[in-house]
């Protein structure tokens, strides 16, 4: 395929890209994944209670969902478990992924199928084990102060996601030059000090992806954390949830929209910071 | 190159102690709690007395359940069958486009990925219901078509009937559809990108046709990728809560459902945690027949 | 010419280059090391000394152990048997952060994420030197490798063969008793090649520290070390001068590995303390050298002929045979058919085929512009070598 392509040439045998039939399936797909979600947010503008057909342009909708107390509550709870998952997610995914990518020790095929089992396992079943767990084996004390009270889901959160950051913290430790270790310790430095002076400054893109991925994880969960929400601890998606359920008005709309822009934001900063490290890292290499 | 853990014992400990003691006590641990509670039994209101009863599994592969089993491996495997129909030409064109654009396109593609699963699915309501967007098309088509065949003297359509398109199994599917459709695209462009571009020109140079190279060189070539993007939809269709949850009606429930409503309505968790496990059994034969694919494509040389 | 005093050490008489630092006294010792990785002898019983102040090369084919018996010395792998001695001490127990040996890697491994100045300065840091002497240090390392000014750097911003001098900075601040390469030209091109040659020569001279290179580049070991080592499969080879390697190779291995080489086998005929005669069934006239070889009359030997040894003279229809002053009629010359010519340039190497079919290789240099045309394709000529040329080999 040349890259010094006249405009108006015939397309090459394998530029699919290029001839209708491809480019119309990948346009009516593209037409069908956000088609639905262009129209939820319109109609979060809709002046109807019943919001089937346009009304009329409206933001009260936004205004209540923004004065509805219960919902900024959970939607503040959600940002808190998040960044407590995702703390604890990078510093037990990074640890697993040197553990894994430095050691040979016995059981360690058993230490990564152990890894591998909450990205794999259906999410009911982790949901339920953690209803289970916190009901019975670790009772988790009830009126605690916040954030305390949110523990438990902050623990179910980290569970599932800290592997996820340690197979992407893994994937970058495989391009690590050892000899950038053997020089660290040959010119005198200690096991500690080249950890922190030349291996963590190279983790450094893979813990930045690692944590925006634990981040979305727990900010979307709905299913783990529906099993392991109390009453005073809801998070933003079950909040969400039961509004779907019980009271289909535009505020619903107006909710999910807000969190729409959320995600689209978090994903636009979290590329912007993973093109920059990487590209800092390919010039390096 | 590795060292053996005795080469650096402080070190190895301090790594590996913390992410093991929080597999085994927040992951394995609950595991084991649900495993053992599927061989128990309810007593009384709140306890659960563990007698090694297999009774829970007996039940479970009673006509009832077993029958709810079949259809949720039948939703997700049709849902894994439309994704791969469509998604397959999309991740090939994708794979085929300029650099600049495919770059662009995969995130178009991943975008609603990253959106929440229940916006997504709530989405379509306003979409599938009786009073939307779907039937007001339809219903808009019928109108005009109706008025045409009157203009040309022809008999006028009857009434407009609304399309039953919510809380039913097409609901269901569509839902599952919509909601991995990405999860599809991304290792099939992944194989398909990777894939040496010289094989296809060869075989067209050949004489084969676009149709035939497709079928004869590249999917035997992507065929991991394409276990790999099948996996990857069908586990998580497989166990679905919220779609079924959501856009099905009362003969759509998936197996998440039933597992749900043991729990948090019917209060037997035993039996809950038979079908959870049931669950996790097929997940894992599942994988072991994808791992069997891929083991056997790389003996052949491929992928 | 031929006379070389050979010590027990192989460290030969003849001159090295002047402003050689090497000093008498033994500074490393591997006594009887034997590295084993599971069934497999990476390096078998090596017993080598190497002299303070050389730049030594060890030099082999991959796999040969060169490599391993460097990263002991580092202190990245341990011996499986055997002892290393520095300067008279055993550094078994010795981390590698804590031996008077600084690397240069394969990689060079500087640290992408750190300046120029901080990656020389690091090993400084590590040992606890106060900032104004670490920055006089840094300053004066850099001056060393010619990168002055360039100590705000990144890596990123510099081209490979500044990088290299970053991490030879890097080694050389830190003032060790032996600097270790690891394949240090291999990954440079060819003119970068010949300047960081003579670049590494003469600040191994300035410097005055103990130089230990690995290499498999046979060209690099001749051209900048004052001694090598030949290993091969974990074995010990020949240690010797550049020169003596080349011309007074102790076996095939070594001869064959260290240039080209025409390899004959025959039979020592004659075996006299003033001159010895070799028959081979490849060559149609016997080989007569000028001196002795101390080997079993009747026994089987290997001649060893480099190709620039090799004179070749046009052979006219009807000539009489051609006849070398320093050998008796008939010896030392056979008659032949050029089959093929590669033009280099500067030398033609030609291909020549003599009875039976063996083919033997000869240089000729270009000595005026029209010298390529002297020869051509299917030409008859005579090949003829001196007496004192060929080397005979007993293993």
């Amino acid at each position: 395929m040349s890259d010094v392509a006249v405009k108006k040439d015939k397309p090459g045998p394998l530029d699919y890209m290029r001839r209708w039939p491809l480019r119309a399936t990948v346009g009516l797909t593209l037409l069908f994944l956000y088609l639905p979600l262009i129209t939820l947010m319109a109609f979060s503008f809709n002046d109807s209670r019943r919001n089937i057909v346009w009304q009329g342009f409206t933001l009260k909708y936004y205004e209540k969902a923004l004065s509805n107390d219960s919902l900024i509550q959970a939607f503040a709870n959600s940002m808190t478990i998040a960044f407590f998952c995702t703390i604890f997610s990078v510093v037990l995914g990074a640890l697993a992924a040197v553990a894994l990518w430095r050691f040979r020790f016995p059981g360690k095929t058993a230490f990564e199928g152990g890894m591998a089992l909450p990205i794999v396992v259906p999410e009911i079943c982790m949901g339920v084990a953690m209803l289970v767990f916190f009901a019975r084996v670790l009772p988790w004390p009830m009126g605690m102060p916040w954030p305390l009270n949110l523990g438990a889901i902050i623990i179910a959160h980290t569970s599932f996601a800290f592997p996820f950051v340690a197979t992407v913290v893994r994937a970058r430790l495989v391009s690590f030059n050892r000899e950038l270790e053997e020089a660290a310790k040959d010119l005198g430095a200690s096991e500690w000090r080249t950890f922190i002076d030349v291996l963590v400054p190279h983790m450094q893109p893979g813990l930045v992806a690692g944590a925006l991925l634990a981040f979305t994880l727990s900010l979307d969960d709905f299913v783990i954390t529906f099993f392991t929400a109390g009453p005073d601890t809801i998070t933003f998606p079950v909040k969400v949830y039961s509004m779907v359920r019980f009271s289909v008005t535009p505020e619903v709309n107006a909710a999910s929209t807000i969190l729409i822009v959320l995600t689209i934001f978090l994903t636009a900063v979290g590329l912007q910071m993973q093109t920059a490290s990487e590209n800092k890292a390919k010039a390096k290499s | 190159m590795e060292q053996t853990w005795k080469q650096a014992k402080a070190a190895f400990g301090v790594v590996l102690t913390p992410p093991a003691f929080w597999l085994v006590a927040f992951f394995l641990v609950p595991m084991a709690v649900i495993w053992a509670y599927s061989f128990g039994e309810n007593q009384g209101l709140a306890d659960i007395a563990l007698t090694g009863t297999f009774a829970n599994y007996f039940r479970a592969l009673e006509p009832l359940y077993v029958g709810i089993f079949i259809k949720s491996v039948i939703i997700a495997g049709a849902t894994t069958l439309i994704c791969l129909i469509i998604g397959f030409p999309v991740a090939l064109a994708i794979a085929f486009a300029s650099p600049r654009a495919k770059a662009w396109l995969l995130l178009l593609i991943m975008l609603p990925f990253w959106t929440n699963l229940l916006i997504r699915t709530y989405a379509l309501i306003a979409v599938l219901r009786t009073e939307g967007y779907v039937n007001f098309g339809v219903e808009w088509l019928w109108n005009n078509a109706s008025g045409l065949m009157t203009l040309v003297g022809l008999q006028p359509l009857g009434a407009f009937e609304p399309l039953e398109l919510l809380h039913n199994n097409f609901a269901v599917i569509f839902g599952l559809v919509y909601v991995h459709l990405p999860f599809m695209v991304l290792p099939l462009y992944s194989a398909l990108d990777r894939m040496d571009r010289s094989l296809m020109e060869a075989s067209l140079d050949l004489g084969a046709g676009h149709m035939r190279t497709i079928m004869g060189v590249v999917v035997p070539l992507a065929a991991p990728g394409i276990a790999s993007g099948i996996l990857i939809t069908f586990i998580p269709a497989l166990g679905a809560y919220l779609t079924p949850d959501l856009l099905g009606g009362p003969d759509s429930q998936m197996i998440a459902n039933v597992i749900e409503r043991q729990f948090k309505r019917a209060n037997d968790w035993p039996f809950g945690a038979a079908l959870s496990f049931l669950l996790m059994y097929l997940t894992f034969f599942a994988i072991a027949v994808q791992a069997l694919i891929e083991s056997r494509a790389k003996k052949r040389g491929v992928g | 010419m031929s006379d070389v005093a050979q010590t027990s050490n192989g460290v030969s008489s003849i001159a090295v280059r002047p402003n050689a630092a090497v000093k008498p006294n033994t500074i490393i010792n591997f006594e009887n090391i034997t590295k084993r990785f599971g069934k497999v002898v990476a390096v078998d019983n090596v017993n080598l000394q190497i002299q303070e102040g050389e730049f030594f090369a060890l030099l082999g084919p991959s796999g040969c152990g060169k490599t391993t018996l460097l990263r002991m010395l580092a202190g990245f792998e341990t011996p499986t048997e055997g002892r290393i001695l520095i300067d008279g001490k055993d550094i078994a127990h010795l981390p590698p952060n804590k031996r008077p040996v600084n690397m240069v890697f394969q990689s060079y491994a500087v640290f992408p994420h750190m300046s120029v100045d901080d990656n020389v300065a690091y090993g400084l840091k590590m040992d606890g030197v106060p900032d104004r002497e670490r920055k006089e240090r840094v300053a004066e390392a850099l001056e060393l490798v010619k990168l002055g000014g360039f100590g705000e750097r990144k890596p990123d911003q510099l081209s490979g063969g500044q990088r290299q001098r970053v991490a030879l900075a890097r080694a050389l601040v830190k003032r060790p008793r032996v600097l270790l390469l690891d394949e240090p030209l291999s990954a440079l091109d060819a003119k970068l090649r010949d300047q960081m040659r003579s670049e590494l020569t003469s600040l191994q001279e300035k410097v005055g520290i103990t130089f230990i290179m690995v290499t498999h580049d046979q060209d690099e070991a001749l051209a900048i070390a004052t001694r090598c080592a030949v290993m091969n499969r974990g074995l010990l080879q020949q240690v010797a001068t550049p020169a003596d390697l080349y011309e007074f190779p102790n076996s095939r291995f070594v001869a064959d590995f260290v240039g080209s080489v025409n390899m004959f086998e025959g039979t020592l005929a004659e075996d006299e303390p003033g001159h010895a005669v070799v028959q081979s069934p490849e060559l149609e006239a016997p080989v007569y050298l000028d001196h002795g070889v101390s080997g079993a009359k009747g026994s089987t030997v290997w001649v060893a002929l480099r190709p620039e040894k090799i004179e070749m003279h046009k052979r006219p229809e009807g000539s009489a045979a051609m006849k070398m002053e320093d050998a008796p009629a008939g010896a030392n010359v056979v008659p032949g058919t050029i089959r093929d010519i590669v033009y280099l340039g500067s030398e033609t190497i030609f291909e020549v085929e003599i009875a039976g079919g063996r083919r033997v290789k000869t240089f000729r240099s270009n000595l005026t512009r029209y010298d390529q045309e002297d020869f051509t394709w299917d030409e008859p000529v005579w090949l003829a070598w001196h007496a004192c040329s060929p080397a005979v080999l007993l293993s």
